[in-house]
């Protein structure tokens, strides 16, 4: 128990060093990071279905892109105080999460995905039609955000959205491994392995990825909101379905099941995309298509299964010689 | 009523050519148990070829769709023995994610040397002209992409059902070990199966060409389509395929003729009661 403890206070005291390190070495990047950083929180809500219940879903942007509109509104209608913008967020993303999954956990397998799919579409044309609340395909735009706790102003540097959402990460990382570590998160990785030996042992599967749902909900709706508060834009690309294709992807490349996983994989994506599209946007997806393809034929576990594999490699060689 | 026929026509149009190219799709999801995301990469790249013997070389309509079938298949198959054959039973995400990589792969590379502009594939002067049916006209192509989306159905189903390839195909499917076992080539079925596949898809994404315009972003753009008709139907059933093809056709273009504004809206809406009705899609099999 004390290892474990001791190995999680790492892993966000990491999060928290490689934020900072951005923050010094990338000072004219910081809109680019503080939008990593909301991806990150989208990509961490879909790990939470994906990865530790096993719900496949290509629409996760639906969730993301309600938490950015629910705080869009909200602040164009007058409040303009970042926190509450973010649990304004929170909860729209909550609800949309409750709904998507109880329509989406109806089906299974291939069917399950492509309702998510349906899903994230009709968001869209619904955002798209809705444009007297969302701006339509113009997106919502001028969105003034008041100084985070009356002192700290939004600057066209981005500093205080990089740092806000700086620590809006590492609380979200730090409740979601509460989450699933507790007997809930247990339960959640026994349905995705075997949902008819759970179901055996007494335990309903529904309401509890349903739980799961709403949690990735709030997650990927606190994503939502930072971006439309950093950005003061919501676009209609918050909630397309070519986002929420590029979060799967992000976290099949980082690693399923583990929350370091997913921000990894956001990262190294998003980097990756950065540098290779200044140089040419049709190269770019040549380039990520032979990183997925090199990442299925190499480590199918993702970058951090490909970790794993040579840390367990190596307490095996040393275990043999002692 | 004039209204109510041409939103017919053109529906019908419409879901054969989907259903030439999405069969193709169902074969490799329903039987070889292979999310190929990249198949409409595949039509792409046989839309490419026929714009390029017809209107660069000059040949003719025919030679043009034959060669585009050809030159697709031929570059999918080192493409199955290096990339695909690894796939075959991996998790679903895993193929999801192989094949989103082919499919970028290709639009990139096609980008590359063609350039992002439309490609056209011109039109024999027989199928351009509209032609007299009795009750009215018809443009000549809508006529001979139905007649396309007949053949094949009938042909597949024959091969499948009627012929000693079909036998040894559903066997295959059925039980792999077994039917290697008592001699059934199960890596040569797999093979000419996805073969027959990606020839599917180059045909439908030729004579599809007038509804779904080939340009460098056609596979992502149309992925989803696809994908969808493919699990409202059923994968690996025929007249599943056809049946959510014929449906969704007809919900699309309706939708589009009367209320364009509301875009995709009604199929999408559609896909969602269905799957939830039918979770399975219309004709699938029980897992």
């Amino acid at each position: 128990m004390g290892a474990r403890w001791l190995r999680d206070m790492a892993g966000v005291i990491l999060i928290i060093a490689a934020g900072v390190v951005g923050y010094w070495l990338f000072p004219d990047n910081l809109a680019l990071l503080t939008r990593v950083i909301a991806v990150a929180l989208l990509v961490l809500s879909l790990d939470l279905i994906t990865g530790y219940c096993g719900v496949a879903s290509l629409g996760q942007a639906s969730l993301f892109g309600a938490g950015a509109y629910a705080a869009g509104i909200a602040c164009v209608n007058g409040v303009t105080e970042p926190v509450t913008l973010v649990a304004i967020g929170a909860v729209a993303g909550a609800t949309a999460g409750l709904l998507m999954g109880t329509i989406m956990l109806r089906a299974h397998g291939l069917a399950q995905l492509v309702l998510s799919i349906a899903i994230v579409q009709l968001f869209h044309e619904a955002a798209n039609k809705a444009s007297a609340y969302t701006g339509g395909s113009d997106g919502l735009a001028g969105l003034m955000v008041s100084p985070l706790f009356g002192v700290f102003e939004f600057d066209l540097w981005g500093r205080t959205a990089y740092l806000f959402g700086l620590a809006l990460l590492v609380v979200v990382v730090v409740v979601l491994k509460f989450v699933v570590s507790s007997p809930f998160g247990m339960l959640c990785r026994g349905i995705k392995q075997d949902p008819v030996r759970i179901r055996a042992m007494g335990s309903y599967v529904f309401p509890v990825l349903l739980k799961m749902f709403v949690i990735s909900g709030a997650v990927a709706g606190t994503g939502g909101a930072l971006a439309a508060i950093s950005t003061q834009v919501v676009g209609l690309d918050s909630v397309s379905f070519e986002l929420s294709a590029n979060a799967l992807v992000m976290l099949v490349l980082g690693g399923l099941g583990t929350l370091y996983g997913a921000l990894v994989g956001t990262v190294i994506f998003m980097g990756f995309e950065h540098v290779v599209s200044a140089i040419n946007p049709f190269h770019w997806m040549t380039m990520v298509g032979a990183l997925l393809i090199a990442v299925v034929l190499a480590a199918p576990g993702g970058l951090t299964g490909l970790y794993e594999t040579f840390l367990g490699a190596g307490k095996r060689v040393k275990g043999g010689r002692t | 009523m004039q209204t109510i026929l041409s939103i017919a026509i053109d529906a019908f149009a419409y879901g054969m050519a989907l259903f030439i190219i999405c069969i193709g799709l169902s074969l490799t999801m329903g039987l070889m148990r292979v999310v190929n995301l990249a198949h409409g990469a595949f039509a792409m790249i046989a839309g490419y070829i026929a714009s390029y013997a017809a209107r660069d070389l000059g040949l003719g309509y025919a030679v043009a769709i034959f060669l585009a079938i050809i030159g697709t298949v031929i570059i999918s198959i080192p493409l199955e023995r290096l990339l695909y054959r690894r796939i075959y039973g991996s998790p679903e995400l895993t193929q999801v994610l192989m094949t989103i990589g082919i499919t970028f792969c290709i639009i990139g590379i096609t980008n590359y040397f063609f350039g992002p502009t439309l490609k056209t594939i011109p039109l024999p002067g027989s199928l351009s002209q509209p032609v007299d049916v009795g009750i009215r006209t018809i443009a000549g192509h809508r006529l001979f992409v139905m007649a396309c989306g007949l053949v094949v159905a009938g042909g597949l189903w024959y091969l499948i059902e009627k012929t000693d390839f079909g036998i040894k195909l559903r066997a295959t499917v059925d039980n792999a070990a077994m039917a290697d076992a008592l001699g059934v080539r199960t890596q040569v079925i797999y093979a000419i199966s996805f073969a027959i596949a990606i020839g599917l898809a180059a045909l439908g994404g030729v004579v599809g060409a007038e509804f779904l315009p080939i340009e460098p972003y056609y596979a992502l753009r149309y992925m989803v389509t696809f994908l969808v008709v493919v699990s409202v139907g059923g994968a690996g059933s025929i007249p599943g395929a056809v049946v959510a093809c014929l449906l969704l056709g007809a919900i699309d273009t309706t939708g589009r003729y009367l209320m364009p504004e509301f875009g995709n809206f009604f199929f999408y809406a559609a896909v969602v009661a269905i799957v939830c009705v039918f979770p399975r899609g219309f004709f699938g099999r029980a897992q």
